[in-house]
């Protein structure tokens, strides 16, 4: 029976299409289970998780001091070649020729975030920030070197 | 091959399976292939007489990269392959190395790695159901899925520190403890979850024009099935039991009480309602665990330096798309000398040609979808 089955599917086809209106309806009139964000305007009350991968960066205090001591463990971690860590000796004022860290050098750009550096790193002298708007216009801004100038290690970190 | 020629002859009357015949490309960019999937398809009039996926489009070497790197360090690479199941690729990875080194996982770690295994099971299929529906033509449900896979992300994003490729997993166990929020969060997704779900069978399963799309749409016999080496809910569809959960259990699976979905059609809609179903028993997984996470390490103490002995090494496990091994070859050093790796997604595409073959070219992307292909994942 071909004419049965016929208005059996267009019979079905308006009662499916009614079910997904009626749903449509009930988003229209229930604003609260909206869940959208409007990003570029919630910049400012956007909180990003604590432990959100973003970037590499190296924590300073107010001493401008810092807790690197050069073990290039991150270096030997990273997968991707992202860290590289320049070192120099320190005269310390006995005379002792002292390792300290020259420059840190951190390319976001080859970075895929996979927190193994700071999971290597023993004396806790990195961690991830949750920046996340990292776009540039030229890549050598990419390049960054983590430790601040004119900083030096940490009283007590060996 | 029984149906290149007497479909053919009888959509195209007069025709020897010969005559007529014109070849289309899908792809590498088109909107249905999820990916730079490459369809090369003989077409006789409407009818599909062949089918040949193209690859190489994405292929970025991943064993060849993980040769290079430590064992710590190849993880991350992994996902890359399957980033809708980037979890369950460093879980296969992570067991691979724990086996070699026969590292002693600690309870806590190994109910965090289920719990977040069959999390981003959920998110994965969300994301399938929703580009499948909008295959279909139908666009709301792609919202309807990102929302409460929205809801997933988060969690992931608290607790691993990123949404998609979260590198979570390490050697012995998780990288980090879960956030102390997690429980909370977790339930409060299966609350959202259960409101939901209804809405999905509301919308789609029970829409007829989906339903007439999908049923007797790309039948794959059972013993089709397991000659073309299919896994996952590829071959539960067609009512082959191939869960590597049931059958050869791994963590903690084989403590836990969940059913293998398993349906008989073999179509479009069987496969469709496997996945639907197998949502379900994932909330079902994480209801039981949720409350029982053990205490203790998250991590088993293990050297700085991985140097697995020398031998061959094989574990799987089963991710959103179905069986994924992984083969290490190890010298003794501290890099894998070969790594190999078995991806679910190559075997359910090379099934493709075989289902379509006979079939309409607009029943394509029904056929396709419901493979749930990812291309990373194939090409690798």
């Amino acid at each position: 029976m071909f004419i049965v089955k016929y208005i059996k599917d267009v019979w079905g086809a308006i009662a499916s299409l009614a079910t997904g209106m009626k749903r449509t309806l009930y988003y229209f009139t229930h604003h609260k289970e909206i869940i959208t964000q409007e990003y570029p305007d919630n910049r400012d009350s956007l909180v990003m998780a604590e432990r959100f991968k973003g970037e590499v960066v190296m924590p300073h205090d107010e001493k401008n001091e810092h807790r690197c001591t050069g073990c290039t463990a991150c270096e030997l971690a990273c997968p991707n070649g992202t860290i590289k860590v320049i070192t120099k000796f320190d005269i310390s004022p006995e005379g002792k020729k002292k390792k300290a860290i020259d420059k840190l050098v951190y390319h976001l750009e080859l970075c895929t975030m996979c927190n193994l550096c700071v999971e290597a790193c023993p004396s806790d002298a990195i961690k991830m920030a949750q920046t996340f708007e990292h776009s540039v216009y030229d890549r050598k801004q990419l390049t960054k070197i983590l430790n601040h100038p004119g900083s030096k290690i940490m009283e007590g970190v060996e | 091959m029984y149906r290149q020629t007497e479909i053919i002859k009888e959509a195209v009357p007069g025709s020897n399976g010969e005559t007529g015949e014109f070849t289309i490309n899908v792809g590498p960019q088109h909107p249905a292939t999820h990916g730079v999937l490459h369809l090369v398809i003989t077409l006789s009039g409407e009818t599909i007489k062949k089918v040949e996926p193209h690859l190489g489009y994405i292929h970025r070497s991943i064993e060849k990269m993980c040769e290079s790197l430590t064992y710590r360090q190849f993880i991350y690479v992994t996902s890359r392959m399957d980033y809708l199941s980037s979890h369950i690729n460093n879980h296969a990875c992570a067991l691979c190395v724990e086996k070699g080194m026969q590292i002693e996982v600690p309870p806590r770690a190994r109910v965090i790695r289920v719990l977040m295994d069959e999390l981003t099971r959920i998110a994965s299929h969300e994301l399938w159901w929703g580009a499948m529906a909008m295959d279909l033509g139908a666009f709301t449900p792609f919202f309807h899925a990102f929302r409460e896979r929205e809801s997933i992300n988060d969690i992931m994003e608290e607790t691993c520190g990123a949404r998609l490729t979260m590198n979570y997993m390490v050697p012995g166990g998780v990288m980090q403890d879960i956030h102390p929020n997690f429980q909370k969060r977790v339930k409060e997704f299966i609350r959202l979850y259960k409101r939901k779900i209804d809405e999905y069978d509301e919308l789609v399963t029970g829409n007829i024009i989906f339903q007439n799309r999908m049923k007797g749409v790309g039948v794959l016999t059972p013993e089709d099935a397991v000659s073309y080496g299919c896994s996952g809910p590829v071959t539960r569809g067609s009512g082959v039991s191939s869960d590597i959960r049931k059958l050869y259990p791994y963590e903690i699976y084989d403590k836990l009480e969940f059913d293998e979905v398993l349906e008989t059609g073999g179509d479009s809609f069987a496969r469709y309602l496997v996945r639907i179903r197998e949502m379900q028993q994932s909330i079902r997984i994480i209801e039981q665990l949720i409350d029982q996470i053990p205490e203790g390490d998250f991590q088993a103490k293990t050297k700085a330096v991985l140097k697995l002995p020398k031998g061959e090494f094989y574990t799987r496990v089963e991710t959103a798309r179905g069986e994924l091994g992984v083969y290490i070859v190890s010298e003794g050093g501290t890099t894998p000398y070969r790594i190999k790796f078995r991806s679910p997604g190559f075997s359910n595409l090379s099934v493709l040609d075989h289902i379509a073959r006979g079939s309409k070219i607009g029943d394509l992307v029904a056929m396709m979808g419901t493979l749930d292909l990812v291309i990373p994942d194939i090409d690798r």
